[in-house]
């Protein structure tokens, strides 16, 4: 299964944008540890954006960053939304209300708690009608988005938006659930035959997991389950995306997509394979062309 | 879209467990609505319990995922052959070509409320609460994994109240992608205090048994169900029951009320049709997601109106069996299954007078009568739907 992927973008630990990470992923920039910055519902009108919360501001940014990237019109894209556990904070307030004596669960609070609630609110903010998926599979949800995007995007020869996020618990579910910070990333994906933008190959086998090169970013991939996408960001910020879009067409015609280049197919050149965790014992490998 | 075939189907809900006992209910139009004397809660509403869920045992080595919501699955996994079907169909097709999707949309959140009461000193949580294998929205997934020996592709899809007829799109997809040849489908949610508080501090509860389409409707009733189906890729012979189309879209309009006009619920079912290759006149009976609040039974009546002119007969089941949410999609699939199964229109209950500006063939008593396809609605908070048509297999 094939795909391209033409919009990124990310928001972590220390990672603020696409073009920042994909710097400290090249090893052009330092990596700086810091909290997760979570920005401004700026999409929605100010009535909504005060009942938002971290998980939904965290989607809305990273949708956006994807999407002005691809030069995509956000009303018209499928969406696919993957996350571990929805918004963490939101659901110790409502446990926390539940096991005290007036149990009065905030009706904000209460729609807030459903899993799809980031992507309710993206559609609420491009006007988007289109079908939009939300999904969970544990550690595994970052592929379990991407394996459903992906075959939207192939069936449907239609551009389709992938938001895998996650947001920490506090104490005490924190205990049971640690989850280190805040994380979310967007992938644009578009079909095959689209042109521009690296191209993914996709394929679910049995093989080891693989880890980012980037020892400073290695911790991160472990403790953040959406943050297990960084090992393709990685191959991605190496193929030259993310670059200005002249940059990765220079680039590209003078051959020297990626560090690692080797010959590829056709006159690809192949930045290699990356093996994302799935449903051990079967990963989803994805071999990054540019 | 390909058909993706219907081998076998079963659920258990307020109406009893099992396929024998679901399709008795429609029949006599029983209720299985009661007032709402679950744990602790004092809310002057009833819901649709099911029974024999808290005496349910997991099998010891998957004692782990024990909760309300994985026993409520297990008592739908062992009916009707569900699991030696989902087995046999391991056995032919190999342990990684058999996806599993189920909806929900609390999954064992119970599970950790409960640990709440249960806080130490210090504030922590009990010792024996198991966070990824009860209060996960996986868990389901994984718990039906483990039992059922499955290793292909799995998610849990949480889309609120349409999460568990989106399952349905999504293994059909997988079919038509080739990763899969069968996948065991379908939706879990149980009773807990989030829904039942939540639901009541949106005003969105009853004090009655809840009322669908009647003109003095005031509200929903809460239920819980676990409903499987398992699909597989290629016939196992001719005229076979099978999905035929689904069609799923975004109100992109509030996260809690639908669109007035209902123009995301006319979205999806269009979306149905076309994916079908069928046109309105085609539909026999629509399972209407009909939860008896106000603005969600008008808003739904214009959507349909829009499509099928008031022509075609419909009716809500959540009368009889609540609103199970995430469940109600797989729950009302298997209604649908049983009305093909059966050629017979299930009636919607507790109507005393439908209201009339909704210009609906409302069926208030169940109709026998030629059922070639059905469409089955579910709508869910954040704009979320999801229409399904079933039918025999071309």
């Amino acid at each position: 299964m094939r795909v391209r992927v033409q919009g990124i973008g990310v928001r972590g630990p220390g990672l603020e944008s696409w073009a920042q990470c994909a710097a400290i992923l090249r090893g052009e920039a330092p990596y700086a540890p810091a909290p997760t910055q979570v920005p401004a519902a700026s999409m929605l009108p100010p009535a909504e954006r005060r009942r938002t919360t971290t998980s939904v501001k965290l989607v809305l940014a990273c949708g956006l960053e994807a999407v002005q990237a691809a030069r995509a019109d956000a009303a018209r894209l499928l969406s696919v939304f993957a996350s571990s556990g929805g918004d963490s904070q939101n659901c110790h307030e409502i446990c926390e209300v539940l096991a005290g004596s007036t149990r009065e669960v905030s009706p904000t609070r209460f729609h807030n708690s459903v899993h799809n609630a980031p992507a309710g609110y993206w559609s609420i903010a491009t006007g988007c009608m289109r079908a939009s998926n939300v999904l969970c599979a544990f550690d595994a949800s970052f592929a379990a988005g991407l394996l459903e995007a992906a075959v939207q995007c192939t069936q449907t020869t239609e551009r389709v938006l992938l938001v895998a996020y996650d947001t920490p618990y506090p104490p005490p579910l924190r205990a049971k659930r640690p989850i280190a910070d805040a994380f979310a990333v967007a992938l644009l994906l578009a079909p095959e035959s689209s042109g521009g933008g690296a191209l993914l190959e996709l394929r679910l086998r049995h093989a080891p997991v693989s880890r980012i090169r980037l020892a400073e970013l290695d911790s991160q991939c472990h403790s953040i389950p959406a943050a297990a996408v960084l090992p393709l960001l990685e191959r991605l910020a190496h193929a030259g995306v993310g670059e200005s879009i002249g940059a990765e067409s220079a680039r590209a015609q003078a051959g020297t997509g990626a560090a690692d280049a080797q010959a590829g197919a056709g006159d690809c050149g192949t930045a290699g394979e990356v093996v994302l965790p799935y449903l051990a014992p079967l990963h989803l490998a994805v071999t990054v062309r540019v | 879209m390909r058909p993706a075939f219907v081998t076998r189907y079963t659920a258990v809900s307020c109406l009893g467990a099992g396929l024998a006992a679901t399709r008795a209910a429609l029949i006599e139009e029983c209720s299985g609505l009661a007032p709402c004397r679950f744990d602790t809660i004092e809310l002057a509403t009833y819901v649709g319990e099911a029974a024999g869920v808290d005496e349910a045992r997991l099998p010891a080595e998957l004692a782990r995922f024990d909760c309300r919501n994985n026993r409520l699955a297990l008592l739908a996994l062992r009916r009707d052959g569900l699991d030696e079907a989902v087995r046999a169909s391991v056995a032919r097709h190999g342990a990684e070509r058999v996806g599993v999707f189920i909806g929900t949309s609390t999954s064992g959140i119970l599970q950790t409320e409960l640990a709440y009461r249960r806080r130490g000193a210090d504030g922590s949580l009990p010792a024996d609460f198991n966070y990824a294998t009860t209060h996960n929205s996986f868990s389901a997934v994984e718990f039906a994994r483990q039992y059922l020996g499955l290793a292909g592709p799995a998610a849990a899809v949480s889309c609120a109240c349409a999460s568990s007829a989106k399952v349905f799109a999504q293994a059909a997809r997988l079919f038509e992608a080739g990763l899969i040849d069968a996948a065991l489908v379908g939706g879990v949610d149980s009773l807990c205090l989030t829904t039942l508080y939540g639901f009541h501090s949106l005003q969105l509860t009853s004090a009655q048994p809840c009322r669908p389409f009647d003109a003095a409707r005031d509200g929903l009733s809460i239920g819980e169900a676990a409903a499987f189906v398992l699909l597989e890729r290629e016939p196992p012979g001719a005229g076979g029951l099978a999905l035929l189309g689904a069609g799923e879209s975004s109100d992109a309009y509030h996260m809690s009320s639908p669109h007035p006009q209902g123009l995301g619920a006319q979205l999806a079912m269009r979306t149905a049709l076309e994916a079908a290759g069928l046109d309105a006149r085609h539909i026999d009976y629509i399972n209407l997601h009909g939860t008896g609040t106000p603005g969600n039974d008008k808003a739904e009546s214009m959507a349909v109106n829009a499509l099928f002119a008031g022509a075609t007969p419909c009716s809500s089941t959540k009368a009889a069996t609540g609103h199970t949410l995430g469940a109600a999609g797989a729950l009302e699939a298997v209604i649908c299954l049983l009305a093909i199964e059966q050629q017979l229109l299930p009636a919607g209950l507790n109507v005393r007078q439908v209201e009339p500006a909704l210009q609906l063939d409302y069926v208030r008593r169940h109709r026998r009568q030629p059922l070639r396809r059905v469409l089955s609605n579910s709508f869910g908070f954040g704009g979320a739907n999801c229409s399904l048509i079933f039918g025999r297999a071309p």
